[in-house]
């Protein structure tokens, strides 16, 4: 089954740290992602670019409304997600719990709806 | 003659109800993965039961003829019904593949274990794990969940059904807990135990100060916990409860009304409960594994062995508050040792480190602790200050016969003004 594991961390926080800082958390993001690529629980991973490039797209009535900014505005940004393969909840929460952002921010793990082929 | 046989039947079925039910339960929610269908499969079961057994006979192990019953007229249902979705047809091919164990003693005690685990798990909401387990493994019905926490059966039933749906949709496992997940997931049951006791002991609102049958209740589960896992912080958390408990026929008066613990008359409190509880308290110090639970058990056993307060070991209480801090600091552990250390040390010593606590912000709101400070004040005879920490306390409190307490101290303060 598939887990969507968003990820939540402090967008400032993280621009504040020097070079070497950021180099060692990329370090573990990719080792992080190696393993559960071996493991075979990888499906899909992407880091976002920093929330204040997001746009929220609504339609109402045919009328297509844009406004700047993330959905929320809150103390953690969606920073990136992993598509990971798990048999159940607890083995998702496992996967999640080694993301590196796990530490500082925090991780929601929401279950992908499956649907069978007609 | 045929009457007798069916009613002896009945008697014996509401007997196996009562006391084989939940165990059947958890054994059919493993085998068919699905609570409701599970809960379907129980009335099922036992509907067959009065069906055959006056002319069959009783079996001689009525509680696997019922899980294999239930299982039976769960496939049945499946094959009848004219929608198979693929979820049915999931729940089918896990029937047929699961063999029909001979389940010894070990395997239902497994699937009651499971049980509690789920309806414990983390990922639901706090609210959802007590109602679940209340519902699930206790085996009370919605409305009686709902009456004993003051919510709207409708509201209390949406819960439950929302639980649900998230086991089965996020794919909560129904398992024991790995080693390394225990410790944690049993904390998970331990709180909602917990907060079941807490529920009954003091009723959050309304008038009656306590609601006996949830803390009995929570003791039962305590029980079950403790026989099929036999673990120091639940033998800690089952000698807490019954130590607690011991102690409400002195806690409040013929007119409910509440009596502080230096005046309750001890030959009201029950002996046998408190000698379980120690006992119990022994056995998970004994293990050296000292969690929190056996900490407060620790020394709620030392308030229940001392015939009266000053003949209680109040400097071993203030030693294992001082344990219980450094596994749990908290303000309110903070409160209660500063209350022990005013008996220890003399009520100037115990209010100067009251005022540091409430000075810190936490516990502004928090009434036991205007509550303490008022005693205090009131026994160094600073009567206008007590006057003003319980009147503080009244504005906090919801129940009645704290309430009272709390007015006739103000009244019996102000006539020394």
């Amino acid at each position: 089954m598939k887990y969507l594991c968003l990820i939540y961390d402090n967008e400032s926080e993280w621009q504040k740290f020097p070079k070497d800082l950021q180099d060692k958390y990329m370090g573990e993001y990719t080792a992080f992602g190696d393993s559960i690529k071996k493991s075979g629980q990888y499906v899909g991973a992407n880091q976002l670019q920093p929330s204040h490039t997001a746009t929220v797209v609504r339609s109402r009535n045919g009328k297509v409304s844009t406004t700047d900014g993330p959905f929320v505005e809150t103390k953690e940004q969606l920073g990136g997600y992993y598509l990971v393969e798990a048999k159940d909840l607890n083995d998702a929460i496992q996967v999640a719990s080694r993301i590196p952002s796990a530490r500082s921010g925090a991780i929601e793990v929401r279950p992908i709806v499956e649907r069978t082929p007609a | 003659m045929k009457d007798d046989i069916e009613a002896r039947v009945r008697d014996r079925v509401d007997a196996l109800y009562r006391s084989d039910s939940r165990r059947v339960l958890a054994t059919l929610i493993r085998l068919l993965g699905d609570f409701d269908l599970a809960e379907e499969a129980l009335h099922d079961a036992f509907a067959t039961a009065v069906e055959q057994w006056p002319e069959k006979g009783i079996p001689s192990n009525p509680g696997a003829w019922l899980i294999s019953a239930g299982r039976f007229k769960a496939l049945d249902r499946l094959r009848k019904s004219a929608r198979f979705e693929s979820a049915d047809g999931e729940v089918l091919d896990r029937l047929h593949a699961t063999e029909m164990p001979d389940q010894g003693e070990e395997g239902v005690e497994d699937d009651r274990l499971r049980l509690i685990f789920t309806c414990c798990h983390p990922a639901l909401n706090p609210d959802a794990q007590i109602a679940l387990t209340l519902r699930e493994v206790c085996g009370l019905t919605t409305e009686e969940v709902a009456r004993a926490f003051l919510t709207p059966a409708p509201t209390l039933a949406q819960r439950i059904v929302r639980a649900k749906s998230k086991i089965r949709d996020a794919r909560i496992p129904y398992e024991i807990p790995s080693l390394a997940d225990l410790p944690d997931r049993l904390d998970s049951v331990l709180h909602v135990i917990y907060l079941v006791f807490n529920e009954g002991y003091l009723a959050s609102a309304g008038p009656e100060l306590t609601r006996e049958s949830l803390s009995a209740e929570a003791i039962r589960l305590g029980r079950l916990l403790v026989e099929l896992l036999p673990e120091p912080e639940a033998m800690g958390l089952l000698a807490l409860m019954l130590l607690h408990e011991a102690r409400r026929a002195g806690r409040t008066s013929s007119l409910g009304d509440l009596i502080l613990l230096e005046d309750q008359d001890r030959s009201l409190w029950n002996r046998v409960q408190i000698q379980e509880g120690v006992t119990l308290i022994e056995r998970a110090l004994a293990s050296r594994r000292i969690g929190p639970y056996s900490l407060q058990a620790a020394i709620a056993a030392l308030h229940a062995e001392a015939t009266d307060t000053a003949s209680t070991d109040w400097a071993q209480i203030v030693a294992l508050y001082d344990v219980l801090l450094k596994a749990e600091p908290s303000a309110v552990i903070e409160l209660n040792r500063a209350a022990a250390i005013a008996m220890r040390d003399g009520p100037e010593t115990g209010l100067e480190l009251i005022d540091r606590i409430l000075a810190m912000g936490e516990l502004v709101d928090y009434y036991p602790a205007h509550a303490a400070r008022g005693e205090l004040c009131r026994r160094l005879g600073r009567v206008s200050d007590a006057m003003a920490a319980y009147r503080r306390t009244l504005e906090l409190v919801t129940q009645e016969p704290e309430r009272r307490f709390l007015e006739r101290r103000l009244t019996e303060l102000d006539s020394r003004l």
